[in-house]
């Protein structure tokens, strides 16, 4: 958390007669402060974590007092988001594409074990073992479902590492691309990961070999 | 309560050379000739009155036979029929569709098509359902090996007794959950293949016959739309705004439930259960223990058989109120209402917590029984809610809703169903009785115990959306009215009948458990061969049968009112597709 007497106390002297009316800080500090404080995750849900999430938006747990209760439908205007369920081969397009459309600066939370690493359903057919096989994540909170409990402090600890980041290092002020792009999988007789396409040729000649043989 | 019994049907006297009986030891119903089967299904419907196909799934007996397994009910109420179609299990595998005579078989067949490659003969659109067009190999298939494979069942040699811990990725030789045919290549590969087949489906809608040269328009919605209640995608026609087609694509949830049930031993899939409906896991359990329970043959103590009642009917009223507060989402009431629904889910999900340890993955019930009695505070509170506050909280949600201007207009005649076309499609639940049908599996062919409780089936007559609404606020009062009983009536005593046991012992046989879910009509065939893993765990989802039917209803409609009748259906997504 920002300690908000530590931003008014910023080290210098600061005149009487403008105490009380100035903030003095850093502008990393106002800046992480301004971006953690209204987290617009995307409204998205795949499976049951679903659920939760939108009892974490509800009375009791009530999100908004993080300022993170503006689901937003499109990624476009969303800063984060939240991988909420069982992550399939059919659904992950969807998902890449979806998290390409986002802008930057943009933050994915797996929320429980299936998007973590396939929880339950990981011996399943047509089962992503984990949404990192795609996408990079920032946090991830385990449970079947996590509780809402669970859920909030997996979005405070994101909020922890947005007070971490620096202006100077981060990667949407740098020179190149502004953005991440990541080629989308392609649905084939299985899964096809395009960034993979070389190893699994390799792989299926090689099968191919030891059937001959 | 006595109840009529009509005479036992002899199917194999009236159909002699077509129909002979299973008499494989556990097995029941008849077995019919793949030739006399649509003229046995007919007569099925039209004479004996078998109306609602409810369940149509394969079963692969490995290695020489593989089966169709069909289950018809009476909308009158009554216990059903089974009748299986045998087939030699050689490629190409060949069965009549019964589309032309129960609609409501159309996605149960290509879902069957699809993991078990049979190929249903004058199906109107066989194309694959869970998975996608080119993915290799029929999934449910005894001799389909999927890239995690291990062994054939759990428990696993290398997990136990010795528990040395690998990952499953190590194995593959992708280092993935991957599996490729040899010699694939990727670069050969066209990516839109998935969606070629889908497309050419629709493709004789595009051309309109009026004198007006006006184009028609082809729009997806979903996977990810915010009114689609998860990972459903749609794909519609549109003459202007208005539907003349639509095409709903499933499967992007399609999580493997009965190639993981069938490696799992029988009591492992009671949490997985838990997943299917997400937001009833108490009824799910319930629907699979009725049916491990059958083929055991086990009783469940009284406590028991009330405290199912009461999870069933808590989980009922909040799966409506949800409900209620999600339509009202899709018209455009952003977030209020469903705050005000969820605000009494909380409550209902303490007393589930309270019982059996977890909100919402219950996995509270167990093969005679539940695991564990409900505490005494939770019991308080569960008085508290049913008679004072849940009551006031409907009433509540009645003289906010159902009057209001806005929801009547854009809910009155919308969707439209007519009872034969809703028993015609197979669509049970709160949705059929909507259309004036009072098919409910609770006095239907009673389970449990609820031939003991007085409460009314709730049945309204003009079948649109306005109408699946309000009954959805009739049940949750009859809900409560059997709660009130359940409460008064529940006796002390053990709620388990055998002791608790982590291997069950499971004659070989088959059996279909079915309850009225909040849903609709939640059915497992479990089929065992004696061994500990079901041979055939295959559950008949009402989230999925009820959308055959989403195309009838929405065409006509405006695009805007597909998002309200998706809604009031209540479909969700882990059941739908499993």
């Amino acid at each position: 958390m920002v300690d908000h007497s530590e931003l008014q106390v910023p080290g210098y002297e600061i005149p009487p007669e403008m105490q009380g009316q100035v903030v003095i800080t850093t502008l990393d500090r106002i800046y992480n402060w301004g971006r953690r404080s209204s987290l617009w995750p995307m409204m998205f849900g795949l499976a049951c974590c679903a659920i939760e999430m939108i009892a974490v938006q509800a009375p009791r747990f009530d999100l908004a007092r993080f300022g993170m209760e503006v689901m937003r439908p499109s990624p476009r205007q969303s800063d984060v988001m939240i991988v909420a369920g069982t992550v399939t081969k059919k659904m992950v397009p969807a998902v890449v594409r979806l998290y390409n459309q986002m802008p930057e600066p943009k933050y994915v939370v797996a929320m429980g074990a299936c998007a973590s690493s396939g929880g339950p359903f990981k011996a399943g057919y047509n089962v992503v073992a984990g949404i990192d096989k795609f996408i990079p994540v920032d946090v991830y909170i385990p449970g079947c479902p996590p509780t809402p409990e669970a859920l909030i402090y997996g979005m405070m600890k994101l909020q922890e590492k947005i007070d971490k980041q620096s202006i100077r290092q981060v990667r949407w002020y740098q020179k190149g691309p502004d953005s991440v792009q990541i080629p989308v999988p392609i649905l084939g007789p299985d899964l096809i990961d395009p960034r993979r396409a070389e190893e699994l040729k390799r792989i299926a000649a090689a099968q191919a070999q030891t059937q001959e043989g | 309560m006595a109840t009529v019994t009509a005479p036992a049907l002899d199917l194999a006297a009236r159909f002699p050379q077509a129909v002979r009986p299973d008499t494989r030891p556990g097995y029941s119903g008849w077995i019919v000739e793949k030739d006399h089967l649509l003229e046995v299904a007919t007569a099925l419907r039209d004479e004996f009155g078998y109306d609602l196909l409810s369940s149509v799934t394969g079963v692969d007996y490995y290695p020489d036979t593989m089966e169709v397994v069909y289950h018809a009910y009476k909308t009158t109420g009554g216990p059903g029929i089974v009748f299986k179609v045998q087939v030699p299990r050689q490629d190409p595998i060949e069965v009549p569709s019964v589309t032309p005579i129960w609609a409501g078989a159309e996605f149960q067949e290509r879902e069957a098509w699809d993991l078990l490659g049979i190929r249903f003969v004058g199906h109107p659109d066989l194309r694959r359902i869970l998975t996608w067009e080119g993915f290799a190999g029929h999934p449910l298939r005894k001799d389909w090996k999927e890239p995690f494979y291990e062994e054939e069942a759990k428990p696993y040699k290398s997990r136990w007794p010795d528990g040395k811990f690998f990952y499953a990725e190590e194995k593959n030789p992708f280092k993935d959950n991957l599996k490729f045919p040899p010699d694939f290549n990727p670069e050969d590969w066209t990516p839109d293949k998935a969606d070629a087949l889908l497309y050419a489906s629709l493709a004789r809608y595009l051309k309109s016959d009026d004198e007006l040269k006006t184009d028609r328009v082809i729009i997806n919605l979903g996977p990810q739309h915010p009114s689609t209640h998860g990972v459903f995608r749609a794909v519609a026609v549109l003459d202007g705004e208005t539907v003349v087609a639509l095409k709903p694509v499933v499967g992007y949830l399609h999580r493997n439930h009965e190639k993981i049930g069938e490696r799992n031993t029988f009591l492992q899939n009671m949490p997985f259960t838990d997943r299917l409906d997400y937001f009833n896991s108490m009824s799910n359990n319930w629907a699979y223990a009725l049916a491990v329970e059958k083929l055991m043959g086990i009783q469940v103590p009284e406590r028991a058989e009330y405290l199912r009642v009461i999870m069933a009917e808590l989980s009922r009223i909040q799966n409506h109120l949800i409900l209620i507060g999600m339509l009202l989402n899709d018209l455009g009431a952003y977030f209020t209402p469903s705050l005000y629904a969820f605000e009494e889910r909380e409550l209902i999900l303490d007393i589930f917590e309270a019982a059996s340890g977890s909100r919402m993955m219950c996995n509270y019930h167990r093969f005679g029984g539940v695991v564990r009695d409900i505490p005494p505070e939770a019991l308080q509170k569960l008085k508290g809610l049913v008679y004072d506050r849940l009551p006031r909280k409907v009433d509540e949600f009645d003289r906010l809703l159902t009057e209001n201007e806005i929801l009547v207009s854009r809910l009155k005649g919308v969707g439209k169903l007519s009872a034969e076309d809703a028993i015609r499609y197979s669509i049970t639940g709160p949705v059929l009785r909507a259309c004036g049908v009072p098919y409910d599996v609770r006095r239907a062919e009673p389970y449990g115990i609820y031939d003991r409780f007085d409460f009314d089936v709730a049945v309204r007559y003009n079948g649109d959306v306005y109408d699946w609404y309000l009954i959805r606020l009739d049940e949750i009062r009859q809900s409560l009215r059997i709660l009130d009983q359940a409460i008064r009536q529940m006796p002390e005593g053990p709620v388990m009948s055998t002791k608790p046991q982590y291997q069950v012992r499971v004659p070989p046989g088959e059996a279909y458990g079915r309850i009225e879910a909040p849903k609709g009509e939640l059915g497992f065939y479990v089929v065992s061969n004696g061994k500990p893993n079901p041979w055939r765990y295959h559950v008949r989802a009402p989230s999925f049968v009820n959308i055959t039917a989403l195309e009838k209803m929405c065409v006509g409609n405006k695009i805007a009112d597909f998002v309200v009748i998706l809604g009031a259906i209540d479909i969700v997504l882990g059941e739908l597709d499993r």
